[in-house]
Formats: structure tokens, sequence, C-alpha cells
């Protein structure tokens, strides 16, 4: 009787997704990226990288000559180090309920794709390959800039060097690496990635999860670019401390549309996109930006079923006992009649699929919504979610960087209610009215 | 400056080119994609050449598409012609947004002149193309669609065969797949044996995007999929809508009776999934095989209509009530949803529906509807008023080009829920007029 869909709770078998590609292709973005996305959408994923098993064995890094393929000694670690994420992979799936593990590896060889697959089948796991492959020298040099440079491995040598060193490391693995074969491995589940997402070989997908994998990894892009989040202005219901409910802006919401509209005009953004939600304060939020905009549903805010346009005292009041229950697991409690966080993440799936597609985006919805895409994000679980900070004349700028996203927060100076309620103290259904209430933002 | 209520898809109409052999599924795929665009709300329609071709000659052997016919070919090339420009009107004139050019489109020049012709007229341009080399599937295809194709009304099922493999000899001759280098900046998806394996090149936006990702899932493996209602529940019994109400004792006997059926049809590791709503559960505990929850799957929310009989909604709500009758697959309850919602939320049921095999969905009247528009083809225009009683079973099976439709009706009585569009959609009609077509309830 669970509230999750379907194909994810009920795969059987964990599956292992094997990334295959020489350094400096993408793999850990990728690895990172999509078990970003997994952990989101609620299929329980972990990256296992090897480097970093590499790097607690071998202590310090000296040069390239450690990934020398006639490098004996070298070469057992490396092995060791496999065998030991492998070990950890096992136990990710069998004791700590994880249901995708992604290796992060250059897995170049036959041999070791073939000992991965052998070990997968015993174990009764299903294996997806993920092979990243790039021949353009330009954006080889803007990875290596961006992640190499300053990794661990470098931590003591200057860019050129370490440059130049890292280089010598991917002729190491040039040497022996054999690519994925269309005939030899026809049986293999796999998808190919060429040059940053131009193109892709797919080849026998088994399951949802794998078809859902290809989809997200065939929508995203490295293209530089940032996505800005804010809420509608405050709201006439905000101002009573009321939740939900469909109300117009108040006037110091109306000054933070225009001021939004400031503020962008000011940022001078490449063809950017305006999304709203079908609420008429995210839509009379936009409207002060004089650009088009596009109205989703997906982005309406949280239904909260029974207690729309309530205060939390008379929540309190009328519903104490779903007052606690919600306290005691804001992400999964569902409002009588109304949604969860859970099913509001499910809703936004197809926003953060678009989102992945698009460019500069600006986002104009609502705190439980905002909650959500924020989370996404910037990789907050989902015990974290329900109480990231989203103020009421904010903007959150985000700007992918490396591995993640940069975050600029842009207070437009324009007074607000708060409308953010920290967990209380007391969760319990027996707790008294003073304890439940202790939390919450002043309002008229 | 409001652009849309539905998320832009795309700014420029796209012309989806398929290209491979005859018998490879070109036509099968075509009919699909358009049938499933235009049930999420894209515009589609397919251009099939051969249908152009038997407009203006009757069909006498294969030797008409010998490449060495030079008459032929003139014919051939007109039909092209004319269909494209019938694509420019669609577009032009019918607010049509994706068109799909059905035809073998197997030369390089071929598809140079598509490429100029959409290039010239801003159009998009997405190849789809089917590559397939195993003799059974080629044979079971011909089989299955070709053998009784207009062109071979007069013959017999050996004759057929015989004509038609010679036809694709003829094609082969000429034909020069999409290429991984010189066509390294054409938009495609190759789609080789049935899906077993993709090469996807240059998505261009959204809609190619979506397209690839339908293709990718879909598959030919033969299954039923079974859509029932819940059984009867009291709010059935007194003529409101909505709610979560458990099941009445006809409901139950329906269960029950629904457990039998399934059994005795012997399906091979059948899914079974239902809503999260009481009745919808309550059915398919009687049938002792696991299910699965979708939200997805819950009734219409009917906003502040919900748990009304249509009596109270034409005493409370009756501009309402008559605006829902002039556009009900437009229609937003206040507080609640459209049809047209309910297809943006069910597109993921769909998908999942796709990749499965045999599947029983035990849903509720207004989602029954849109997944069964999905399945037989119906228009936004019938979809809300498609007949989905209670208490029947229908089983769909996947034949050719569309869907088989079994009813079955599993003899347990139950009250009708179905109303129909009255004659009078004014907001000024009087209650009669407006409560002309409800159904009887206690």
């Amino acid at each position: 009787n669970d509230s999750v869909p379907h194909a994810f709770t009920l795969t059987n078998s964990p599956t292992l997704i094997v990334m295959v590609g020489l350094p400096a292709r993408g793999k850990t973005y990728i690895s990172k990226k999509l078990s970003r996305y997994l952990n989101w959408i609620g299929v329980p994923t972990k990256v296992f990288n090897l480097g970093q098993y590499r790097r607690e064995a071998v202590q310090s890094y000296k040069n390239f000559e450690f990934f020398r393929p006639d490098n004996e000694e070298a070469m057992q670690i490396r092995r060791a180090c496999a065998t030991n994420a492998l070990k950890d992979v096992v136990i990710y799936f069998s004791k700590e309920h994880g249901q995708v593990a992604v290796f992060d590896a250059t897995n170049t060889t036959r041999e070791r794709r073939i000992s991965i697959v052998s070990f997968s089948k015993e174990k009764g796991y299903k294996v997806f390959f993920v092979e990243s492959i790039c021949d353009d020298p330009d954006i080889i040099a803007q990875n290596i800039t961006e992640v190499k440079v300053s990794s661990p491995d470098y931590v003591n040598c200057d860019k050129d060097e370490a440059q130049a060193d890292f280089l010598k490391r991917i002729e190491c693995y040039k040497q022996t690496y054999v690519p994925l074969d269309d005939e030899k491995d026809r049986h293999l589940s796999y998808i190919k990635i060429f040059n940053v997402g131009s193109r892709y070989l797919v080849n026998r997908v088994q399951d949802h999860i794998q078809s859902r994998i290809v989809y997200y990894l065939m929508n995203i892009h490295v293209t530089p670019r940032s996505i800005f989040l804010s809420r509608h202005g405050e709201s006439e219901l905000n101002l009573l401390g009321r939740i939900g409910g469909d109300s117009a802006l108040s006037p110091r919401g109306h000054k933070y549309a225009t001021a939004l509209g400031g503020f962008i005009k000011g940022q001078h953004i490449k063809d950017l996109k305006v999304w709203t939600s079908h609420m008429k304060r995210t839509i009379q939020t936009a409207e002060h930006l004089g650009i088009p905009y596009e109205q989703w549903k997906a982005l309406n805010e949280i239904d909260a079923g029974v207690c729309e346009e309530l205060t939390y005292e008379d929540i309190q009041e009328n519903h104490p006992e779903e007052f606690a229950l919600r306290d005691q697991d804001k992400y999964r409690y569902r409002y009588p009649k109304g949604e969860s966080y859970e099913d509001l993440v499910h809703r936004l799936e197809p926003v953060i699929m678009e989102l992945e597609r698009q460019e500069n985006v600006l986002v104009v919805c609502h705190q439980a919504v905002m909650r959500c895409l924020l989370a996404y994000l910037l990789d907050k679980t989902a015990d974290e979610l329900p109480y990231l900070k989203c103020p009421l004349h904010t903007v959150l700028k985000l700007t992918p960087v490396a591995y993640g996203c940069r975050v600029e927060h842009i207070c437009l100076n324009i007074e607000a209610v708060n409308t953010h309620r920290e967990r209380p103290g007391n969760v319990d259904i027996t707790r008294n009215p003073e304890e439940a209430l202790k939390t919450i933002p002043d309002h008229f």
C-alpha cells in the first residue's frame, strides 16, 4: 500500500550502472547528476567512485606513472580497489536498501567489463553501461581545467603541471581502451554518448528504470546557463497567515514583482524563458516582467486539501492530529484530500526534465514547489527538503559549476511576511496547542 | 503576456520523415506516433505516400516500382510533391504542428530535397529510420498488413506475398540508409530490429525528445490490455460524483466476478494497476493478484462539485454546469481538473502501459475514457462522452495498425453513470433542460 508509484518499488533486482570512458569524458559529472536525479524521484542511488578508493589506498598521488599499463604493482592496487568498491555495492544493495549503484570508473577494458558482468549475474543485479566518447580536444581541455586541475591528486601542483600530467594519464588509458562493441557487446544493455550528447547509441533497454535513465541522459546538456527561482510576490493570504488558496498579490507583492522585473532586466539574460503556475499570484508576478511567460499547472502550490486557506491556528484547532502527523513526517504526509511533498516531486518531474533541456529560465512558483525544485538542484534529501528556506521576495540564481551548483541569494529589499515554519520540538499527537504553534511565523 | 496554458512544445512545425524499405513498420510507427501526439495535445497528421499513389494509379504488379520504370517514377515524384503540398496546407491553414511523411524515402536524393523544402518553409525535420534484416519479422509484417492491402484486393495470399517480396527488391537496389558521417547534421533516430537498438542524432527540441522517448518505449510483443472501472460504489448508487467511497454489495459481487473472469483468461504475467482510491483498491483485492497503486489513476477532481449529485450541481453552480456541457474536454471544475488536465497526468501511465505486456487497469469513468481515447484514437470531442459503463471489462488487443476491442459484461447489475450532452448547453437554459440527460439513481 505504498504511495510511490509502481515500477520502482516493484523492481526486483537492483541495478548496477557501469560508467565507461577515458578520463575527462564526464563520467563523474554524469554519475553525480544521474544519482541526484534518481534520488530525487525516490530511487535510492549511490555513486561508487574508484578514484576515491584509490586515493584512500595510495595516500599520495605522485604522477601519471601510476597509471602506466605495465605498472604491475599499481595494477594490483587498482584491482583491489575495484574489488572493494564492488563489495561496498553489495552492502549498499543488501543492507542499505539501495536500488541503483553507479560504478564511476574508466572500465575501459573488455576484461574489466566482463568481470563486472559476471559479478552482477552471480548476485542477480541488472547491469547498464553508460559510455562517454569524446574526441573533441576543446571539450577535454575544458573538463580538465574545470575539475581535474583542482582534484586532490594535484593539490600541490600548478595548473600547467597538473594539465600536462593529466594528459599523460589519459594516454596510459588510451593504449588499452576498447569501447563497447556493436557486434561483440550486442547482448549488453547500454547507452553510448558521443560528444556531450549530439549523438546516442542505445542498446537493449531492459526495464522501466533503464528507460528513464536513458531519457534523462538524453535531455541533459552542459551549455552554460542560469536557473532563477522565485516565489510569487507576497499575497493577500500570506498576509493573513493562511495557506494555499488562489489569492492576488498584496501591495508589497506588486512592488516585489516590479523590482523583480528591474533585477531581471539588469541581468541582461540571453533568451530568458519565464514559467509560472496557473495561480493568480504567480501570473500577476510575471505580468510585471514584461516578458512572455508560460503557465504550468504542474507548478501549482501543494494542495492542502481540507486545510486549504486555513491558518496554522485553524489547523491546530480543527485537525490537531493531522497537524502532528505532518510534523512527524513532513515529506510523506498527505493532507486529507490533498497532496504530500512526495506527490509534489512526482508532479514536478516533467518540469525538471524540461528545465534540464532549457537554458536560461526563471521559474516563478510557490514555497513547497520551490523547495522541491531546490532540493533537486542542490541535492537535498527528502528529510531536508520540506524545511528548505525559501522566503518571499528573494530570488535564487543557480549556476551549474563543476559537479554542482553555485547559488546566489538576491533579496530585493521589499518587506514581506515570513512564511517559514520550523519543525517544533514536540511532534507527538498528544502535544498541547502551544507546543504545536510554537514555531508558526507571525501574520496579520 | 500569456503565451499558452499548456507549455509550448515547439514553435516551428515539425516534419517527421519516415525512412526504410517496405514492411519495416513505417506505417505502424507513423500511425502509433500520430495517435500519441494527438492524445497529448499536439495536432499531428500522417501523409501516407502509398495512398496518394493509389489515388492516381491502380496497382498491377511490382513492376511499377522498378527503378528503371521512368513513367512510374514521374508519377511517384508527383505524388510526393502533392503530399508535401498538403503538408504545407496542414501547417499553414489547419493549425497542424507535426506532419508525418510516411514513405520509403530511401534515396539520399529524395531526403536532400525534403530537407531543402523544409528549410525553405521554416519547418524542423526529424527522420525516423526503421532498419530490419530479420526475415521472420518481415514475413510477419507482410502477412499482417500487406497481403490485405488495397493493392492486393484480387490476389490470393501467395501471389501477394511473392509480388511484395519483389517490390522490396526494387527498393533495395537504390536504398541508402542515413549515414553516420554524411548525415551527422541531420536530426534522426534509427530503430534497429524492432527496437533492440537505437541510434539518436542531434535531437533539436522538446517535441523531438518526447518522440524519441515514446519510440524507445513501444514494442510489438503480442499482449492484451484490460480496462475496467471499480465495482459500483456507494456514491454511484446515490448519483454522486467523485469522493472516495467503498463498494456497494453489487460492486463487491462484480469484483469477485472480475477475479473469476481474469483467472479464466489464463493471462501470462498479468500486472494489475489501481488508483489510490478505496473503490479501485477494494475491487483489486478480490482478484487475489498483487496490484500496484498509481495516484495518477485517481478519478478526475471535481473540485467544488465533489460528492454532489447533478441536481445539486445544477442548483448550486448552474452556470458552471452549462459551461461544462459547452466544452466538456477543456472545462475545469473550480478548484478541480479538466479532462485535458487528466490526459496530462495520465501520460506517464500510458508510457508505462506501452512498455508493459499484459496489464489490467482498474480505474474510474473519466480516467478510463482518457485511456480508451488514447488506445482507440478518439478525438478530444469524443473522449468525454465515451461509454465506459460499470461492471464491464474491456479487453484491447493490438492487431495490424489498430486495436481489437472486446466488451465483457460480467452480468452484475449496476447503476448507469453516463450523462449524454443535453440539447441545450446555454447558460440561460432552465433546470429541466440541464437535467434532461442525467442517469437514474437512488
